[in-house]
C-alpha cells in the first residue's frame, strides 16, 4: 500500500444557496481542488462523490457521472462513483478514494462531497435525514433524528450529570468559531441565554442545539505521497483512514451513551498512525447536535467517558487551547450539507495544517483529526492528517 | 409506505413478536435471523425461535418531541422513550396517557396497542405499540392485537406470567 497525500482542496460557501444548483456547487468545489493541486485533468484517475440523498432531495440519482460531465470531463470517460453512508457519506467517499490511491490502481483522484438540501421544504428534508436512522423500528414510531439524539442526551445527563448549560455551551462556541469563517452558514454569535431560550425540538435539545440544513460542496485531490512535492510545497499525508459501523438503531447499542463505531474507528486510526489522542492539536468532530460533540470528545479519547460536559465548559477546546475543536464552526455553525460534511472537515484541516487559515489558524498544528458520523452512529469515520516532512 | 411493507411487520408491531437464541438464551426485538451475541454467530442461523415479549418494562431514556416526524404533527408535544423490557430488549416508542412532566427515567410502563399515524386522508393507517404507565393492580393480559401466527416454540398465552 502506498502513502496517500492531499494535494488540493476546494469548498463552496455553505448555506441556503437558492441561486445555485447541485451541479454548480459540485463542480465549483471540484475544480477549485484541481486548481489548488495544480493538477491537469489528464492526470485524473477517477471521482468518488459522497452524497446522502440526491434521489429524494432532487429527484436525481446517478449523480457521480453528472458532476463529472459538468466538470467538462465526460469525454475522458473516467470512472465516477457515488458513495452513501448517511451523514458520513463524504468520509466514506474519502475512504474509498484513499484506498484507490493507496492500492496503486489510480494515481490521482478527486473526492467530492455535495448535498443540496434546501430545494425541498424543511419538513421533507427532516423526513429524509431521519431515514438515516432505522425507519422500521425507530422512525415509524415517531422518532426523528434529533429525537434519537435527544434520547442519548437525556441518558448522558442521567448517567454523568451533564447539564443543559453544558450542551448549550457547544453551540455558543461553534458560532463563535464560525464567525471567523467566510464559508460558514451562520456567522452570528450566540449567547448561552439564546440557546437555552430557543424553542424545543426534542428535549433537552432545542432549535439552537441542532445543526442547520445546508447546501454545499467540498472536494479534495488525492495522490501518492511520493510524488506529492511535484504539485505542492505542503503535501498533507493521510496518516489513517478508518471506518467502523454499529447497530442501526440506538435501542440495540451496548451503551446508549457511547458511539462504539467512533471508539473503534478512532482506536484503529491511532493504531495505524502510531499516534495517540494527546498528539492531536486540531480536530473537526461530528457536532450535528450539541450532545454529539460531547460524545465525540469522549469516544475519540480526548476526555474520560462522562467528563465531556465540564471539560468543554472549561473552555479548553476553544481556540488558543492545546486541542482546538471545530475551528470551522463545525456542522453546528459552518453548516451541514450532509454528504459534503466529511470532505469539508478535511478541507478545513488541510488548510490548518498548511497554515492558511488566517484569523482562525491554530498555531503549531501538526496532527489533525476528522470525525464524521452517519445517522445516530451506525457509521463513524476517523481520518488522521499530518504535514508531510 | 406501501400496504405490504407495513402489513408484513404486524406480528411484531401489533404483538411484540421477537426472537430468542436457543444457544445463549438472549431475546431480540425485532426478531433476528442470527444471534449477534454468540461468538460463532453463523451457527445460530437455524437456532433462533420466535419469542413474544410481554410489553412490560421501564423508561430508560426519553425526549419530548416538539418538531414532529411526518404524520405525528397533531400529537406534539409527545414523549418518545427507550423502554427496557423485562425480557431484555430495548424498544423505541411513545409514552402516552401521561403528561410529559410526569415521565421520568425508571417509570414503569406497559406496551399498549394504539394507532400510530395515518398516511394522509386516503392512506394506510399505521398501528403499533406505544407505552403507558403500568398500574400495579392492572392484570390485563399483555396481548392486545391480533394473535401471532402460532409457532410450536411460541409460548401459549396461558404460559406467560401475569404482569
Amino acid at each position: 500500500m502506498r502513502e496517500v497525500a492531499v494535494l488540493g482542496v476546494g469548498q463552496t460557501k455553505f448555506g441556503e444557496l437558492w441561486d445555485r444548483s447541485f451541479r454548480e456547487i459540485g463542480i465549483e468545489a471540484g475544480l477549485q481542488a484541481l486548481v489548488d493541486a495544480k493538477l491537469g485533468s489528464g492526470d485524473l484517475g477517477g471521482l468518488f462523490l459522497g452524497n446522502m440523498a440526491s434521489g429524494t432531495l432532487l429527484d436525481q440519482e446517478h449523480i457521480a457521472p453528472l458532476i463529472l460531465d459538468y466538470a467538462g470531463l465526460a469525454g475522458r470517460h473516467l470512472p465516477a462513483v457515488r458513495v452513501e453512508g448517511g451523514g458520513a457519506s463524504g468520509s466514506l467517499a474519502l475512504h474509498q478514494g484513499f484506498l484507490a490511491v493507496a492500492s496503486g490502481h489510480y494515481d490521482f483522484v478527486v473526492v467530492g462531497g455535495a448535498e443540496k438540501m434546501t430545494d425541498v421544504p424543511d419538513t421533507t428534508a427532516n423526513e429524509i435525514i431521519s431515514s438515516t436512522a432505522d425507519h422500521e423500528w425507530e422512525v415509524v414510531f415517531g422518532a426523528t433524528l434529533p429525537a434519537l439524539w435527544g434520547l442519548i442526551a437525556r441518558r448522558h445527563m442521567h448517567e454523568f450529570g451533564t447539564t443543559r448549560e453544558q450542551l448549550a455551551r457547544v453551540a455558543v462556541q461553534m458560532h463563535e468559531n464560525a464567525s471567523k469563517n467566510p464559508l460558514a452558514h451562520y456567522r452570528n454569535k450566540l449567547t448561552l441565554a439564546q440557546v437555552l431560550g430557543a424553542g424545543g425540538v426534542a428535549e433537552p435539545l432545542g432549535v439552537l442545539d441542532c445543526a442547520p440544513l445546508s447546501d454545499g460542496a467540498a472536494a479534495v485531490v488525492l495522490g501518492p505521497l511520493e510524488v506529492a512535492r511535484k504539485y505542492t510545497d505542503t503535501p498533507i499525508r493521510i496518516a489513517a483512514s478508518e471506518v467502523a459501523c454499529d447497530t442501526m438503531a440506538v435501542q440495540h447499542r451496548a451503551s446508549v451513551t457511547t458511539l462504539e463505531s467512533t471508539v473503534v474507528a478512532a482506536r484503529r486510526a491511532f493504531a495505524r498512525a502510531r499516534r495517540a489522542p494527546a498528539d492531536v492539536r486540531v480536530a473537526e468532530i461530528h457536532d450535528a447536535y450539541t450532545i454529539s460533540a460531547l460524545l465525540a470528545l469522549e469516544d475519540l479519547g480526548f476526555v474520560e467517558k462522562g467528563r465531556a460536559g465540564p471539560e468543554f465548559e472549561s473552555g479548553r477546546f476553544a481556540p488558543g487551547g492545546s486541542l482546538v475543536i471545530n475551528p470551522s464552526g463545525g456542522l453546528k455553525a459552518q453548516g451541514r450539507p450532509f454528504g459534503a460534511v466529511g470532505v469539508a472537515q478535511v478541507v478545513e484541516l488541510v488548510r490548518q495544517l498548511r497554515g492558511e487559515s488566517k484569523e482562525r489558524q491554530v498555531s503549531g498544528a501538526t496532527l489533525a483529526l476528522a470525525h464524521d458520523v452517519g445517522g445516530t452512529g451506525a457509521t463513524s469515520a476517523v481520518h488522521l492528517l499530518e504535514r508531510a516532512n | 409506505m406501501s400496504i405490504a411493507r407495513f402489513w408484513r411487520e404486524t406480528p411484531r408491531r401489533y404483538n411484540l413478536g421477537g426472537s430468542k437464541c436457543t444457544i445463549c438464551g438472549t431475546v431480540y426485538f425485532p426478531p433476528r435471523a442470527v444471534c449477534p451475541t454468540c461468538p460463532r454467530h453463523r451457527q445460530t442461523l437455524e437456532k433462533m425461535v420466535p419469542f413474544q415479549l410481554t410489553g412490560d418494562g421501564e423508561v430508560f431514556s426519553f425526549t419530548v418531541v416538539h418538531d414532529a416526524a411526518e404524520g405525528f404533527d397533531m400529537q406534539v408535544p409527545y414523549v418518545m422513550a427507550l423502554v427496557t423490557t423485562v425480557e431484555g430488549p430495548i424498544l423505541t416508542g411513545q409514552v402516552v396517557d401521561v403528561t410529559p412532566e410526569e415521565v421520568h427515567i425508571g417509570l414503569k410502563v406497559r406496551a399498549t396497542f394504539r394507532k400510530l399515524r395515518e398516511e394522509g386522508k386516503a392512506g394506510v393507517i399505521h398501528y403499533g405499540y406505544k407505552f403507558s404507565p403500568a398500574v400495579d393492580s392492572d392484570v390485563r393480559p399483555p396481548v392486545r392485537g391480533p394473535a401471532v401466527p402460532s409457532e410450536a416454540t411460541t409460548p401459549a398465552p396461558s404460559d406467560r406470567a401475569p404482569a
